[in-house]
This record gives C-alpha cells, sequence and structure tokens, in this order.
C-alpha cells in the first residue's frame, strides 16, 4: 500500500506533464522515420528495420533516465520529501515507486516503436512481443541509473548527465549507430563492458527468433540493473537520514 | 511515560553548534511551544526528533522509543508539518490526503473516509479538486497541516505552521490546533508570541542551541518580571539565559 500511494503518485507527477509523454514518444517515432527515409534512398545494412528497431527502443529509454533523474532530484529538495522522510516509508519504498511508475511507459515506448516499424514495413510477428519483453531489463537499468543520478546530482546537473552526456554516451556505444567492432580497439572494448551494446544485441537476437543467444547478452543488462538499483537505494537511505 | 524526553541531545554542523546538551521532557498531551530567535536551533531540535537528522550526540525518546535506534518505530508515532508548505502540486487537495494515508499504510477502506474527515475538519469542500498548486498560500498551508494529522499521529511538530497567513486564516488555524489539544502531544515552533501565548500548556525557549527558559507563559512573565509575555521573551531570548 505504501509503495503504491507512491508510485501512484509519481505516476501522475509523470503523466500530468505532457512534456514528458510526448518527447518519451515522439523522439523514438522521428528517430525511426528520419532512418528509415534514409535508409530507402542509401541503402545501410545497420539502418535495415530488423537492426535499427532494438537500438531505437534502447536509445528511447536513455529519456527514462532523465525523466526519473529529474523527478527524484526535484521532489528530493522539496519540503514534499522532508514530510514523506518522516513517514515510516523505508528507501527502497522511495526506490521503487519511482522504477514502478515508469515500466508502463517504458512498455508504451517499445510498443509503439514497434507499432510505427511495422507500419514501416518491418515483419510483423511473435518474435516482436519477445524482444519488447527483452528490452524490458534495459528500461529497468536506464530507470535505476536516472534513479542513481537524481538521488546523487540536483534537478540541473541531472538535466545535463543524463540529457546529454548518457543519451550520447549510450548512442555511441550501443552498436545502433554504427558497428562499434568496426572502430575496434578499446572502444569496443569500452562498449562491451557497459550495459548498452548488450541490450540491443539482446533485443536483435530476440527479434530474429534466436532465443538460444540473448545470453549472455541479458546477462549484462540484468546484471548492471541490479548493481544500479542496488547502489540507488543505498545511497539514497543515507541521504534520507543526513540530507536535510 | 513522557510523551518525548531528550537528554544530552546536541547537534553539532562542522563548527556550529546548532543544539547544546537539550535536556527536555514533554507530557503526553501537552501543546509545547518552541520559542527562539532565528538561529535558535528550534527547527534544529525538530529535525533531530522527528529522524529527519542524527544528533551529534545524546538522544531522545518519543514514547519509549529511542529516536537513535527505533527511527521507524518513532517515524510510525509522529507527524511533521515543516517550515515550508509541503504538498505535492500537482495533485487535488483530495489526492494529496490520499497520497499520504497510503504512505503511511492505512487500509484502502480507511483512505477515503479520513480523507473526507480531513476536508471536512479544515472545511476545504469547495476545493478539494483543485491542484494544490493553484491554492492560496493559507490554503496550502491549511492543506499542509491537514496531510500531517491524516495519519492519526501521538506527536505532532508544527515548525511555523501559520507564517505568512493573514490574520483570519491564523485565528482559523488557531481553533483547529486549539481543538486537537489533548487528542495528541503537539510540539510549536513559532516566532509569534500571541500564537505561542494564547496555544501553550507551556513554552521553552532556545537562545544559541541552549533551553534558557522553560514554563508557562504566565510563569516566565512573572520570572522577568515582565509586562506581557513578548517582553518576557524579549528579555529570555536577549540575555541569553542569564535570568535561568
Amino acid at each position: 500500500m505504501k509503495i503504491a500511494a507512491l508510485s501512484l503518485r509519481n505516476w501522475k507527477e509523470i503523466v500530468r506533464d505532457k512534456l514528458n509523454i510526448s518527447f518519451g514518444l515522439g523522439f523514438p517515432l522521428v528517430l525511426i522515420l528520419l532512418l528509415s527515409f534514409i535508409q530507402k534512398n542509401i541503402p545501410v545494412s545497420m539502418f535495415e528495420l530488423p537492426q535499427m528497431t532494438p537500438g531505437i527502443i534502447i536509445f528511447g529509454f536513455t529519456f527514462l533516465s532523465l525523466f526519473s533523474g529529474m523527478l527524484i532530484a526535484k521532489d528530493r529538495t522539496s519540503s514534499l520529501f522532508m514530510r514523506l522522510f518522516t513517514s515510516p516509508l523505508k528507501p527502497s519504498h522511495f526506490v521503487l515507486s519511482y522504477y514502478i511508475p515508469f515500466l508502463p511507459i517504458a512498455l508504451l515506448q517499445a510498443v509503439f516503436t514497434y507499432f510505427v516499424a511495422v507500419l514501416l514495413g518491418l515483419n510483423l510477428n511473435i518474435n516482436i512481443l519477445g524482444s519488447i519483453l527483452v528490452s524490458l531489463p534495459a528500461a529497468i537499468m536506464f530507470i535505476s541509473l536516472g534513479v542513481l543520478c537524481g538521488t546523487i546530482f540536483n534537478d540541473k546537473q541531472v538535466g545535463g548527465i543524463c540529457g546529454a552526456f548518457l543519451t550520447n554516451f549510450s548512442a555511441w556505444l550501443s552498436d545502433t549507430w554504427f558497428d562499434i567492432d568496426l572502430v575496434g580497439g578499446a572502444f569496443a572494448g569500452v562498449a562491451k563492458a557497459l550495459p548498452f551494446y548488450h541490450a540491443v544485441e539482446a533485443g536483435r537476437f530476440a527479434l530474429a527468433g534466436e532465443y538460444s543467444k540473448i545470453f549472455p547478452d541479458l546477462w549484462w543488462v540484468m546484471g548492471y540493473a541490479i548493481a544500479i538499483s542496488a547502489l540507488a537505494i543505498w545511497i539514497f537511505g543515507k541521504k534520507m537520514n543526513y540530507d536535510k | 511515560m513522557k510523551a518525548i524526553k531528550t537528554t544530552g541531545l546536541s547537534k553539532y554542523y562542522k563548527n556550529l553548534l546548532a543544539i547544546d546538551s537539550l535536556d527536555l521532557e514533554i507530557n503526553q498531551g501537552e501543546l509545547f511551544s518552541l520559542l527562539g530567535v532565528n538561529g535558535a536551533g528550534k527547527t534544529t531540535t525538530i529535525k533531530c526528533l522527528s529522524c529527519l537528522s542524527k544528533p551529534s550526540s545524546g538522544d531522545a525518546i518519543i514514547l519509549g522509543k529511542s529516536i537513535l535506534n527505533n527511527v521507524f518505530d518513532v517515524k510510525d508515532l509522529i507527524s511533521v508539518s515543516p517550515q515550508e508548505t509541503a504538498v505535492a502540486p500537482n495533485l487535488s487537495v483530495l489526492e494529496n490526503l490520499e497520497f499520504i494515508i497510503g504512505v503511511n499504510g492505512f487500509k484502502k477502506e480507511d483512505v477515503t473516509q479520513k480523507s473526507r474527515d480531513m476536508i471536512m475538519l479544515f472545511k476545504m469542500e469547495e476545493i478539494e479538486n483543485i491542484k494544490a498548486k493553484k491554492l492560496s498560500g493559507g490554503w496550502q498551508r491549511r492543506l499542509s497541516i491537514a496531510m500531517a494529522l491524516i495519519n492519526e499521529p501521538k506527536i505532532l511538530f508544527l515548525d511555523e505552521p501559520t507564517l505568512g497567513l493573514d490574520v483570519i486564516a491564523r485565528r482559523e488555524l488557531w481553533g483547529i490546533i486549539k481543538n486537537l489539544k489533548k487528542k495528541m502531544t503537539i510540539v510549536l515552533t513559532t516566532h509569534y508570541m500571541e500564537e505561542a501565548e494564547a496555544l501553550s500548556d507551556r513554552i521553552g525557549i532556545m537562545s544559541k542551541g541552549k533551553l534558557v527558559a522553560l514554563g508557562t507563559a504566565k510563569e516566565l512573565i512573572a520570572k522577568t518580571k515582565s509586562k506581557n509575555f513578548e517582553d518576557a521573551f524579549i528579555s529570555i531570548a536577549s540575555e541569553g539565559g542569564k535570568t535561568k
């Protein structure tokens, strides 16, 4: 009940800010349309819909980091949170209450992106559902990154870190916009040590129906999601006691 | 059992001593006012007693529970109305009340009834569906206090509850606070001397982190041989406790 009440409040805060929803859904839409038109004129295998769509979904999730980070950073400095910090809520309650309302938005983002991809010519089959489900750990990972940033930094800093740095960083290292093996060397090494590349790969394998290959990529993503979530809960607990 | 008993409670912020070995007992059902000039340590004391800030030394026992060792038990017993208005701006009046009662772990069936009770008590029927951010300062403050009361705390901390309110709104809030007397223990901080005099069973005056005077308004007037309570306060606060 406690988590549900706080999640409901966070959900209302998110959906009542129309900019959140329009950016979250609009940006992947613009990207997929733009890249599909490029692909039609100058065919590049990377921008074929089965390759590109899982990457755009993961890129779209970076906005979840931005929105969750901004919300928690603003909340943390508000008097409302001073009140909530004196209630019997535990750090895990707070952190989970930010995950829960963002998950349906992630799901909506993924469904919407695939819907547009199908309209553009992607073959409609059951593997789309598989790919959406496989992308959910990545959504959790991005939400946890936002919650972590929002717990540590103020809302202006979160805007810079999640809005500019993370979106670029995850895009370059995700294998969505260019083949990281073509760059090779340390760049490819760093990309493969981080979760973004693995999240896109797992989504592509699922979409291709090659479910036996989604691991170990999915383990990487799940490992990062669990580690970042645990860190966010731990730091949030510290901030609850000594912040004010 | 005392509602609150502090022993040697101290709080340092780096080299600044905000609370200096506070020894204080507050009885159950008492309305106790904590007065002092800006920076005297009133708000820091409330933050320590409500587990928002960890004391540097000493302890406080809230209805038998230590603020150091039983943090979540203490949080179940208390509620705080912070100095600043603490409402969720994008939620309506009714949603704010339901939200707070939810995070305090009440059953779903209690949520509606208790919210309705609070709306009636604070005469907010006409504004119950208006978003908090659209309310005037007075109504926001009223809602903020209603949110502090809705979980039926055993101890209520009111940090400058009438700050910035016009005289009519202030008198209305006084009426509500008077009605709460004896139903719960109330710790009030205020800069309005007439407010402390009108509402309090006992008054403590802090200066430079120390409790420098303690008694009823009449006792403090008599002790300082002053004409009225405001003069008594000025005499005590400006002398920093030399007359104790």
